[in-house]
């Protein structure tokens, strides 16, 4: 029964903080809470969100994705290449995601075949398809991609008042939860993060799930930058540097283990959440873009401090 | 220098490792100390030399009483324990290894590196050995590794030294050498302590012989005075009680067959079979490859060349997934590092490997993983309030109860099992021995991989013993006796 109650409150801890930082900013600027600010909020928030949802898997695995960005910024010119060549723009958003899941795929296999670490491996790939990018878009922007009204959709549109990336956010969050915790696949993720070892021995195909959390990782970076591209109806070279850390800070204030074996992606949802309520409350504070990043790896600090006390 | 331990008794916990100890080690003598695993030789050096305190009994130097409160400080004072695991830093050379802890310096204070080599070089030409000194410890052989230990013991002008099972990882020119570095010492009056369960090397190097059995020391006699089979009756001499259940199954055909089976590094090849509702009992000394060979056959370590034949099936194991699915299960003795994902659940534990067939759709049903976790942990008796709890949460004995379960719930046709009952509660351990009566008498065969030779001796339909990395010998249960399977073990006929 105790048990249960300290598990509830470590659980609920990332959600009481972000609770907290609403009434924070809240009380500090009336129009924070506007709806207009908050479906900007949740525009902002989508794209860290979803890349983040993917490397909670692989965090998970007791593995880390730094090559995210490379994958987002990869992705999304071979999608406007192949929009520029004539291809549906709507069709190319699918192939943007199949070159996400190949890039992520890549990592994955030199993962699990190669027994290369997932910080060194992810690392040298993350330069690897930057530099890609660079060569292929000759370090150029490719733009005025499009008129397809779909497809600018995909990235500015709403839904009955919901930001479109939002929903899709939201609908990969219910889609991830689902196999994370109610399927064998997300059981097993969880086995390998505890022990490799005894995931071995039990039978478990130990590769193939990895493999799968790269690729879905990539996959998701790829969906990402489809909704910055379809924004900006361009795609840059530039885009998605730095992206990996956010993610990363969502998973991790989102009481996830960077040891693995222990998390959820709810918690993930929610560190996104405040990195982007942080993020945009300060804007409106107008607190200098030099002092939010000290805030903002303040607040990381405090959380991940705050949550070993209560372990 | 004469060193009397007298009446020394020593507890960790509940388990009462020592009872009663006496030895005597003298100068320019080497001392044997055997007797089987767990019977306290170890913790007794380690007394000895600072690192454990006796709970009782007296330690004399010359006749002054003394207890050292490290081994280091032992170590200064000339007592040095040359550790079955090395204590190497593999990263450093050779020679750095030798000085890191008492270091030639010049007058500047940094580290006068020609004169540490020049007198290491010394030492060396002195000992009659050819060291790399300047090499990667790491990627020097063990022996060379180990004869760098025993120079570093030596700079320090050793009077004692404790060497426990030094000849295990050696190769017979190496361990050639170590023999005679050992006389070398004795005839410089050094005092040298042998721990070794290898009779023929005891009786060639070894003055005198002291038999350790559950906590007391049972004999010691001078070499000359004693025989193999003497010392064997003093390791082994205990009668099997009423412990263990009646085995009542009678085994029926061969049901898997090993021919060849060459594991990695090893330098013969393994061959044996087992019969339906066979318990098969591996027994040998530690370090004689019994794990390995049972890991090898489990596809967990690769393995070069060799027949594993399943009901007449040929099979390759590539890794434990395809095991498993021939219907071979694995309980291993590393119970929390192998065995028990402890964060998990007990529930989780139990349905880690049976998900597919709880779940054949692979999305999860909580309810059906709850009963099929509850009625195997219910079968199998585990102590909790509810599979819900954490593993970690058990005891050891209902931990390896949690194993069992997962690996029974896939229903094998075999069940390798590398010490069942390692560091239990006698409680479990007759359960896991009813258990595997039951099973038997199902029809499951076992392989039982044990250090406990009453255990092999109270269990087993047949027993095979290893002795370095070969059968030495399948035995009868007619003709399983302690004798028998120690004088396999150890290397004797």
């Amino acid at each position: 029964m105790n048990r249960n109650v300290t598990d509830t409150i470590k659980k609920l801890g990332p959600l009481i903080g972000l609770i907290a930082l609403f009434i924070i900013i809240a009380s500090l600027n009336d129009s924070f809470l506007d709806f207009s600010n908050l479906r900007n909020l949740l525009r902002q928030v989508s794209i860290n969100a979803i890349i983040a949802f993917g490397m909670t898997f692989v965090i998970l695995t007791a593995g880390i994705d730094l090559s995210v960005g490379s994958i987002l910024a990869l992705s999304s010119a071979i999608m406007a290449n192949f929009i520029v060549g004539g291809m549906n723009p709507e069709v190319a958003i699918v192939a943007a995601a199949g070159v996400g899941i190949i890039l992520g795929g890549i990592n994955g296999i030199v993962i699990a075949y190669g027994k290369v670490a997932p910080f060194i491996a992810t690392l040298a790939t993350m330069t690897i398809y930057r530099g890609a990018t660079l060569v292929f878009t000759d370090g150029n922007p490719i733009s005025g991609l499009t008129t397809d009204p779909t497809f600018h959709a995909f990235g500015q549109g709403d839904i009955a008042g919901l930001p479109i990336p939002a929903i899709t956010m939201f609908l990969s969050f219910l889609i991830l939860w689902f196999v994370l915790q109610k399927t064998s696949l997300g059981r097993q993720t969880y086995a390998i993060g505890g022990s490799e070892k005894v995931s071995y021995i039990a039978g478990i195909k130990i590769n193939r799930v990895k493999i799968f959390a790269y690729a879905l990782t990539g996959m998701l970076s790829a969906i990402a930058g489809a909704i910055i591209t379809s924004r900006l109806n361009s795609a840059q070279p530039t885009a998605g540097m730095g992206y990996e850390l956010d993610a990363i800070a969502a998973v991790v204030l989102g009481g996830t283990s960077l040891a693995g074996g222990r998390g959820h992606i709810v918690g993930t949802l929610i560190g996104a959440l405040i990195i982007g309520t942080l993020n945009n409350g300060l804007n409106i504070l107008d607190v200098s873009s030099f002092y939010q990043q000290i805030v903002k790896g303040i607040v990381i600090l405090l959380a991940v401090l705050g949550d070993r006390k209560k372990a | 220098m004469e060193i009397k331990m007298t009446g020394i008794a020593k507890a960790f916990g509940t388990n009462q490792v020592l009872k009663d100890v006496n030895i005597t080690l003298k100068a320019g003598e080497v001392h044997a100390l055997m007797g089987e695993n767990g019977a306290g030789k170890s913790t007794l050096m380690n007394i000895l030399t600072g690192l454990h305190k006796a709970d009782a009994g007296t330690i004399t130097i010359d006749g002054v009483t003394t207890t050292y409160s490290s081994p280091r400080e032992a170590e200064k004072h000339g007592i040095a324990f040359i550790h079955q695991e090395l204590n190497i830093w593999p990263n450093l050379s050779l020679l750095e290894n030798l000085y890191l802890m008492q270091p030639k310096t010049n007058s500047l204070g940094m580290l006068n590196r020609q004169a540490m080599l020049q007198e290491a070089k010394a030492k060396c030409e002195e000992m009659k050995i050819d060291l790399p000194l300047t090499k990667e410890a790491g990627l020097c052989s063990v022996g060379q590794q180990q004869m760098a230990e025993i120079l570093r013991v030596l700079m320090l002008n050793a009077k004692v030294v404790i060497m426990d099972e030094p000849s295990a990882a050696l190769t017979e020119r190496e361990t050639a050498t170590l023999f005679r570095m050992m006389r070398q010492l004795k005839e410089h009056g050094v005092a040298i302590v042998y721990i070794s369960h290898r009779m023929e090397e005891v009786f060639s190097e070894c003055d005198v012989i002291t038999v350790m059995r559950d906590g007391h020391t049972i004999s010691t006699k001078p070499v000359k005075e004693t025989t193999v089979d003497e010392v064997v009756r003093d390791m082994v001499g205990r009668s099997i009680d009423e412990f263990y259940p009646d085995r009542t199954t009678t085994p029926g055909d061969v049901i898997l067959t090993v021919k060849g089976l060459k594991p990695k590094e090893f330098k013969n090849t393994i061959s044996f079979d087992l019969r339906k509702g066979e318990i098969l009992g591996v027994a040998g000394l530690m370090g004689a490859g019994r794990t390995e060979i049972m890991r090898a056959i489990f596809g967990i370590d690769s393995h070069e060349g060799g027949e594993i034949t399943l009901q007449g099936k040929p099979l390759h194991f590539k890794k434990p997934e395809d095991a498993i699915k021939a219907g071979i299960a694995f309980i291993t003795e590393d119970r929390k590092g192998e065995g028990l994902i402890l964060d998990f659940s007990i529930g989780s534990n139990i349905t880690l490997p049976n998900l597919k067939q709880v779940c054949p759709t692979h999305v999860l049903n909580k309810n059906k993983l709850f009963d099929f976790a509850d009625s195997l942990s219910k079968k199998l008796g585990v102590k909790t309030q509810s599979v819900h709890l954490p593993a970690s949460s058990l005891s050891g004995g209902n931990q390896q109860k949690v194993v069992i379960a997962k690996w029974i719930g896939l229903s094998p046709s075999i069940i390798i099992m590398d010490e069942p009952t390692r560091g239990i509660d006698i409680g479990a351990k007759r359960d896991i021995y009813d258990l595997m009566n039951e099973l038997t008498s199902q029809g499951v065969s076992i392989i039982m991989v044990s250090s406990e030779l009453p255990e092999v001796l109270g269990m087993s339909d047949r027993v095979m013993v290893i002795h370095e990395g070969a059968v030495a010998g399948i035995l009868d249960r007619s003709k399983a006796t302690p004798e028998a399977i120690m004088n396999l073990a150890t290397g004797g006929q």
